[in-house]
């Protein structure tokens, strides 16, 4: 048996984590990083001349679930057509046996990476761009299942999209199977289902009732359980809570100088409640409440005192409440006067 | 033991030659013996050498008692896929055989071992000067088994190219990939070499390297006790960043 060197064995592990692009229309030129399931190679595709991303699996799997698994994502991401969530180009098997997809290639930074340099209100404002493309999954049936910072991208044009939906979950009852018919009504959109074909999609993304998945930290109490049956929209609504708090809590970058006010906190607290039923019952909902607080407008997650709505009032309308005292002042100054 | 004609592959391909060392039939046992004993023996040494400071004549006595007493006491029996990877397992008994002579302070002579597998110790040795060590002992013997268990792979991959009368892709390979980074001839040099387009040592090279993978992850399916230790182990080993 011949003896391989260090360096001879450092470089067979990197050929073997190489995809074998060989017959196929992509070149591989750098590796990006690792996910749950595979590495993500930025490649060039020889035939439209542009870079693109490819998520490629570890290692072929006998059972083939990781392959399945992989498959499924790029078939979600190909159902879910939004601004907010990175389109799939092409999928199938490398001649290695691995399975891939191909994706668009975000030039960005990872919102733990980006939020560094924004204040307090813009980074609630990012929060509020993140439950865009959430409530339309929501609305096609796919929960996310795996919201943390590092799978939120910030991209050159300042679009905020929502990677790795490797985790994501099919109801199954759900439109995500076909293009849902838009019905507008209320001021609200909602999405018709189409129950028979969501169906057979959500068929083969089963899930074990004991399964965990997520990250530790940012997983509902209800994924840590293994309690797949409770999983539903607001298991993301804990998700993207926990992106709030950690958003909160980050004190890097450029000093922000703000506290964090009582109802701010408690729409952490409510996004990020362990009972299911005490938070919001949408992304929307936590979104809508984001607003009416960056708006000075009472929200739902905290009941005021007399003295905080005071203090809210005066700070939403300074400017009338600055020109009503400089009349006051003015008035009291006049009959002073005007006595002497 | 005796150097295997097929390129060291053990027939049982796809299966888990840790499963048929617990079984029951004493000769497919002893043919799983002689393969874990092949991808194992000089991680064990070179760990006994570094771990334990054994001078070489112990450490090469050690070895030999240890894969003497692994297939003769049964020790496999108590082992559980589920409950974690063999090498860590192996690595334990080791530790344990070790500090159990210690403490019994009467060692038999190990030389006498019933069953006593030939083993090249003088190449193990080189072998051991020629490395770097750094880190804990128990991340050399996780070194050493990802260089064995890829040296095993090379020697599969030999035989099969072969059998299948590719021997030239397997020739481009060993210059290429296998040979010293100063001296790595360029695609254009090796075409030349070999009189061949560039094109064909590509594609040449790109089939060597996926069969390379394959008979790596054959490789280590058969040191595996489960399919999930198997998926568990392929993801650590391929789990390295590439630089």
């Amino acid at each position: 048996m011949k003896f391989l060197p260090d360096q001879v064995v450092a470089r067979l592990q990197t050929e073997m984590q190489t995809p074998d692009l060989s017959g196929t229309r992509y070149r591989a030129l750098k590796f990006l990083g690792r996910g749950g399931m595979g590495a993500v190679w930025l490649v060039e595709d020889a035939v439209l001349h542009r870079n693109v991303a490819l998520k490629v699996l570890s290692a072929e799997s006998s059972s083939a679930d990781l392959a399945v698994r992989l498959m499924l994502e790029a078939i979600i991401l190909a159902r879910l057509e939004h601004p907010g969530i990175v389109p799939v180009h092409d999928a199938g098997t490398l001649p290695d046996g691995r399975s891939f997809y191909c994706m668009k290639y975000v030039e960005g930074q990872t919102l733990d990476q980006y939020i560094h340099r924004l204040g307090l209100r813009q980074r609630l404002q990012l929060i509020q761009r993140i439950a865009e493309p959430l409530a339309f999954a929501h609305s096609r049936g796919i929960i996310h299942r795996d919201l943390k910072p590092e799978n939120i991208m910030v991209g050159a044009f300042g679009e905020v999209l929502i990677m790795d939906w490797g985790l994501a979950k099919v109801m199954a009852v759900s439109s995500v199977a076909a293009p849902a018919r838009q019905v507008s009504g209320h001021g609200s959109t909602r999405a018709v289902q189409d129950s028979a074909q969501s169906g057979a999609l959500a068929a083969e993304n089963p899930t074990a009732h004991g399964t965990v998945f997520g990250t530790p930290g940012y997983m509902a109490p209800e994924q840590e359980r293994g309690d797949v049956n409770l999983i539903d929209q607001r298991t993301d609504v804990f998700g993207l809570g926990s992106i709030l708090q950690y958003i909160m809590r980050d004190k890097s970058g450029a000093p922000r100088g703000e506290a964090l006010s009582r109802p701010l906190r408690a729409i952490g607290n409510k996004a990020t409640a362990a009972e299911i039923s005490a938070r919001y019952s949408s992304v929307q909902e936590l979104a809508a409440d984001l607003g009416k607080y960056l708006d000075d407008m009472p929200v739902s997650a905290y009941r005021e005192n007399l003295f905080e709505r005071t203090v809210r009032l005066v700070n939403r309308n300074r400017v009338a409440v600055v020109l009503v005292l400089a009349y006051l002042l003015m008035r009291m100054l006049f009959i002073l006067f005007s006595r002497k | 033991m005796a150097p295997n004609p097929q390129g060291d592959a053990f027939p049982l391909t796809r299966h888990s030659v840790v499963a048929a060392a617990q079984g029951r039939d004493p000769q497919e046992r002893v043919r799983a013996m002689d393969a874990i004993t092949e991808a194992y023996w000089r991680p064990v040494y070179k760990y006994v050498r570094l771990r334990w400071r054994l001078e070489r004549e112990d450490a090469e006595d050690f070895t030999q008692d240890f894969f003497s007493r692994l297939l003769e006491k049964d020790f496999l029996a108590s082992y559980d896929p589920v409950k974690g990877k063999l090498r860590t397992f192996l690595r334990t008994c080791i530790d344990r055989l070790f500090l159990n002579q210690t403490r019994d302070a009467h060692r038999q002579k190990r030389g006498n071992a019933a069953v006593h597998v030939s083993l090249d110790f003088e190449e193990a040795e080189h072998e051991l000067a020629a490395s770097t060590q750094s880190g804990s002992p128990e991340d050399y013997f996780e070194k050493e088994w990802v260089r064995t268990l890829f040296a095993l792979a090379v020697e599969r991959l030999r035989a099969q190219c072969r059998s299948a009368g590719k021997t030239v892709q397997f020739a481009l390979f060993e210059r290429y990939d296998l040979g010293d980074t100063e001296t790595r001839p360029s695609y254009a040099a090796l075409a030349e070499e070999f009189s061949l387009a560039v094109t064909d040592v590509t594609n040449y090279l790109a089939f060597a390297r996926r069969e390379f993978r394959r008979c790596v992850l054959d490789q280590l399916r058969e040191m595996t006790g489960s399919e999930e230790e198997f998926n568990r182990e392929a993801q650590t080993l391929l789990g390295v960043d590439p630089k």
